[in-house]
């Protein structure tokens, strides 16, 4: 048996899913890649008018940057124009990392009104992150009172808020003193030292701070604000602040969230969807808040944080740093592949594993590691979720149809990513199907069976192909044909799975029940066979459109080359209820795609012929003799329909053309016995009259029997030119001309 | 049964809701302290968001996790934990005496289908019961669901389970004078809810079930729906009206009550692991 030969076919089958697999260049963030440029690589191509947002955007910056003094609001439409440009975007998309440093510096210069510099600040939403940088300057803006104090709170409030987007901290942590120094403003007070609590560490406890927040205490009182950031120092160093602090204050600080909290949810909700990779570090002020009453029942993939579950025993240790770890590497941190490589020994997975279907570094991860918790962890997860958020199994939940669709979506790249389906995913499809409309989430449900794992027949049939099939013969012609594509990757990857194994377990006698050859041959069979009758039925029911004979016959080339392109030991015909509407097509198309699944039928059906003669080895399975038989009957009916116009006397399949002289005279046609070949073929007919209209263009009788001899041979030629490709290796491989001169006496091959 | 009726008396009484959930990673019962510890400086930290806060130190609302032996149905089932949140009134923080504010308890009575199926790493407690504010059971909820990566689900009971409890439930010997058994029913598609009651007097009930009831200690489907239907046309012979149309929201017998919505007051301790173990079975269909 050729082993390999799937790789040598010009479509290999491990590529089918090529397009899914998340690129890896995009997960990388920070450093110089702009990781804003990563969520618009992941946005949809329909979302076209992106292109045009993003240019007016770069106009509408490229403007604040050359901004002149003085520019008056109302008199100036161009400033008008580019100030509404970026508010839009921003509540839209928000702002790309490289925007801020522009908006911030003409916000906070006063070159223009105060009302403009209130609107850019207003719509300072981050897309993704915001560069130090950018507040760093600001910052000295700050210091040299160029904006009014409104402003200034404004930005105080601002960068209060989107704290936890800025990038890096360090730079800003060198500013503590500046920002120490603007407390004894008193309408600042409040905001800063808000700001200070959020940037305190330990080494910035200075016993002269502590002196000068006393000081301001002893001046303005007791302050919620003020106790909040000492009792941070005396939490930090407790030997410094000796005072006694009241006992638990409500709240420390005024809501200082303003007016960009709900913008920033939105943005983030907006471009989460938009992209496979999730922001795993946004904490705190970028969690999306609860939509549903319900605590338990919002979905969620949850971000990825280490496992916290490690804590010591050792309650002083505790104290120094709050969660002590092993050696662990923190999953926050794993950014890129470089990382995971290096850390790969002691990395460790997060606390929820559900967090890794956004995350594809630790889908690589996963990818190494064979642990049965694992997959344990994200089947319950999974299962809960898909259960508990499905919108048509659980009343009330229509409205979140979206939601459930991106998460089923994300689910299904996953399976993609790791070449697997989840077993709590064919769980959620085998309870749901029977209640499934067909409609809701039409895409996603039909995308995730083409991952139902491989497993025994009488499962499948009542949980997948019953329910399947009745809302296949009751849905819309569209909707056929997508099942019909979904169950052609359904078989393709039960076919990768399988060579993928039999390459990995070629050593290991170790099978599982139904993953033994027979077994598999066994589904296998039944897929196949499912979809023969139900094409059957629905070519019926639709009258044999071309569109719907396209993805059956699609179908069908992978069944036909599964002997050699997957190594399986089994070929299954179509039915007649799909040949003859194909053969008979009125449709170049659709008889050019069968020609070619003849032509391959043939090359797999030699083959194991060739392998079942040398007898190398016993060979556990042999294709009946039926399926010889059946094609044989086929290729009579084809070779008299294409090639030697005797289609009604030679058809010999109990379902075919087969049909008396007597009765094709009662049709009153003339010349019945010519009607079939390639040049009076429905089908080809089209070609035939433009080849006359070539080959003789004063001719306007368009004489068909002209085309003959050697005319038929640049018929041929002609046909073949025109795309026919799948005619071609039919006609070279199945019709054995005896000369080339002669047409008539053509005859069949028969294997 | 072998539960002592005092450890487990504060469980009676209450309402309790129910929710499955998934086992538990890493879960471990000598460490319940750190998990008080841990839990109760992520309600504080949930409390005053944004702000740190220090794990360990006198916090306003105290947390206790303990075991309860008591509550096994089978060797292999995981003991039963409570937890408990209590508040110290911020007056006098010493001394005072706590208030109890919150309790939930997970447990596995029987569960044997789902721990027999599960590698070492995992606790199986499926059942969930909490009693106090939601805000309280969501906190602690997600604490659980962030540490030990297992998922929480309300877990409602459809009106064929509550059929099940009714007719279990009237077989039950009570030692006292029983109060009377009730069963809820509201009725679908009306403009206005309504509610229908149909209060039984526990000994006829018991009559009817015996003669219903064709082995003792066994009951099966067909002899819950005759049962069911013998209440059905006694009512229909009253009031014509078909109860079978409407849907069954809540059963009250003397051994518990029991809602739709998956709610739970137990009323007799004796019974508490037996109604337990229906409630553990229910979970875990759930979660498999």
């Amino acid at each position: 048996m050729q082993r390999r030969q799937s790789s040598k076919t010009p479509k290999q089958p491990l590529q089918v899913h090529h397009k899914n697999q998340t690129d890896l260049s995009a997960w990388r963030k920070g450093g110089r890649i702009d990781p804003e440029k990563s969520v618009q690589d992941h946005q949809s191509p329909n979302d076209q008018k992106n292109d045009s947002k993003q240019d007016s955007l770069e106009q509408a910056l490229s403007y604040f940057e050359k901004v002149q003094d003085r520019v008056s609001l109302k008199k100036n439409d161009v400033l008008q124009k580019h100030l509404t440009t970026v508010e839009t975007i921003a509540l839209q998309r928000g702002l790309p990392p490289e925007g801020f440093d522009v908006l911030l510096n003409v916000a906070l210069s006063g070159k223009l009104a105060d009302t403009v510099n209130t609107r850019l600040l207003k719509s300072l939403v981050p897309a993704s992150v915001i560069p130090e940088t950018s507040v760093v300057s600001s910052v000295s803006w700050l210091c040299v009172s160029k904006c009014s104090d409104n402003v200034q709170l404004l930005f105080l409030r601002w960068l209060i808020t989107v704290f936890d987007f800025i990038d890096h901290k360090e730079q800003l942590h060198a500013l503590y003193g500046f920002f120490f120094s603007f407390l004894q403003d008193e309408k600042m007070c409040p905001y800063v030292c808000h700001l200070l609590y959020l940037l305190t560490r330990k080494e910035s406890v200075k016993p002269f701070r502590i002196r000068r927040l006393l000081d301001l205490q002893a001046k303005m009182g007791m302050q919620p604000h003020l106790q909040a950031l000492l009792s941070l120092y005396k939490l930090f160093c407790p030997q410094l602040v000796t005072i006694n602090l009241p006992g638990k204050m409500k709240t420390y600080f005024k809501n200082s969230e303003g007016p960009w909290k709900a913008a920033i949810n939105t943005v983030r909700r907006r471009n989460q969807e938009n992209s496979p990779v999730s922001k795993p570090l946004l904490l705190g002020t970028a969690q999306p808040q609860s939509r549903k009453r319900k605590w338990n029942t919002q979905l969620i993939i949850p971000a990825s944080s280490t496992n916290k579950n490690n804590l010591e025993e050792d309650r002083e240790k505790n104290r120094v740093d709050l969660y002590s770890m092993n050696e662990s590497f923190p999953v926050e941190q794993l950014q890129t592949f470089s990382q995971l490589l290096q850390n790969i020994h002691h990395l460790e997975f997060p606390s929820q594993m559900g967090s890794v279907l956004t995350n594809p570094l630790l889908l690589h991860y996963m990818n190494c590691i064979k642990d049965e918790s694992i997959y344990l962890r994200l089947y319950y997860w999974m299962g809960q979720t898909l259960q508990e958020e499905c919108t048509w199994c659980v009343a009330d939940n229509n409205q979140y149809e979206e939601e459930f669709k991106d998460f089923l979506e994300t689910v299904y790249k996953t399976e993609c990513f790791l070449q697997e389906g989840f077993s709590s995913c064919e769980v959620f499809l085998y309870k749901s199907l029977p209640l499934w409309d067909g409609f809701c989430c039409r895409s996603q449900i039909l995308r995730l069976v083409s991952w139902i794992p491989l497993s025994s027949f009488s499962e499948m049939k009542s949980h997948l192909y019953d329910p399947l099939a009745q809302l296949f013969f009751t849905s819309s012609l569209y909707f056929k044909c997508s099942v019909l594509e979904s169950l052609k990757e359904l078989l393709q990857n039960w076919l990768n799975w399988h060579v993928i194994h039999l390459d990995s377990d070629s050593d290991s006698e170790v099978h599982s029940l139904n993953t033994t050859l027979s077994g598999l041959v066994n589904v296998v069979a039944e897929l196949i066979h499912f979809v023969g009758w139900i094409s059957t039925v629905a070519l019926r029911l639709e009258n044999n459109p071309t569109f719907l004979l396209y993805f059956i016959l699609d179908f069908y080339e992978t069944v036909c080359d599964m002997y050699l392109r997957y190594n399986l030991p089994l070929l299954i015909m179509p039915p007649a209820g799909v040949f003859y509407p194909a053969l008979l097509s009125m449709d170049s198309v659709s008889l050019n795609q069968l020609c070619y699944l003849m032509y391959r039928y043939r090359t797999n059906l030699v083959a194991a012929k060739e392998n079942e003669l040398s007898k190398k080895k016993i060979l556990q399975f042999k294709f009946s003799s039926q399926t010889y038989q059946e094609y044989n009957q086929y290729i009579i009916a084809m070779v008299g329909c294409l090639w030697t116009s005797s289609a009604f006397q030679k058809d010999v399949h109990p379902q075919g053309l087969r049909m008396d002289d007597e009765l094709l005279k009662k049709t009153t046609v003339q010349e019945f016995k010519t009607s079939f070949n390639i040049v009076y073929h429905p089908a080809m007919m089209g070609y035939a009259v433009l080849f006359l209209q070539q080959a003789w263009p004063d001719d306007t009788t368009f004489n068909f029997g002209l085309i003959k001899g050697k005319k038929w041979n640049w018929y041929l030629e002609y046909l073949y030119a025109q795309g026919l490709k799948g005619l071609k290796v039919f006609i070279e491989s199945s019709i054995n001309r005896v000369s080339q001169a002669s047409h008539s006496k053509a005859g069949n091959v028969q294997v | 049964e072998n539960v002592d009726p005092q450890r487990t008396a504060f469980l009676l009484r209450k309402q309790w809701t129910l929710y499955s959930v998934t086992p538990l990673y890493r879960f471990s019962n000598a460490r319940l302290r750190d998990y008080a510890r841990l839990l109760s400086a992520f309600i504080a930290a949930e409390k005053q968001k944004g702000l740190a806060v220090e794990v360990g130190v006198e916090l306003d609302i105290k947390v206790a996790v303990s075991s309860l032996p008591d509550l096994k149905g089978s060797d292999q089932d995981q003991a039963a934990i409570l937890v408990q949140l209590s508040s110290r009134s911020p007056a006098s923080p010493k001394n005072s005496e706590e208030k109890l504010i919150w309790s939930g308890w997970f447990c596995c009575v029987s569960g044997d289908d789902l721990s027999e199926n599960v590698p070492e790493d995992f606790t199986c407690l499926p059942l969930f019961l909490a009693n106090g504010a939601e805000s309280y059971t969501s906190i602690v909820g997600n604490w659980f669901q962030k540490t030990f990566d297992c998922c929480f689900r309300r877990l409602a009971i459809s009106p064929l389970h509550l059929s099940w409890m009714a007719a279990m439930w009237t077989g039950c010997k009570v030692d006292k004078t029983a109060c009377a058994m009730e069963l809820v029913f509201s009725v679908p598609r009306l403009p206005q809810p309504l509610d229908i009651s149909y209060a039984i007097h526990p000994e006829d009930a018991k009559a009817l079930w015996d003669t219903v009831q064709k082995t003792p200690g066994e009951i099966t489907q067909e002899e819950v729906d005759v049962f069911m239907d013998c209440l059905y046309s006694h009512f229909h012979r009253h009031f014509k009206i078909h109860l079978s149309a409407t849907k069954l929201v809540k059963v009250s017998t003397a051994i518990a009550s029991a809602h739709c919505d998956g709610i739970i007051k137990f009323l007799q301790s004796q019974y508490l692991t037996g109604v337990l173990m229906l409630l553990t079975e229910l979970a875990i269909s759930r979660i498999q």
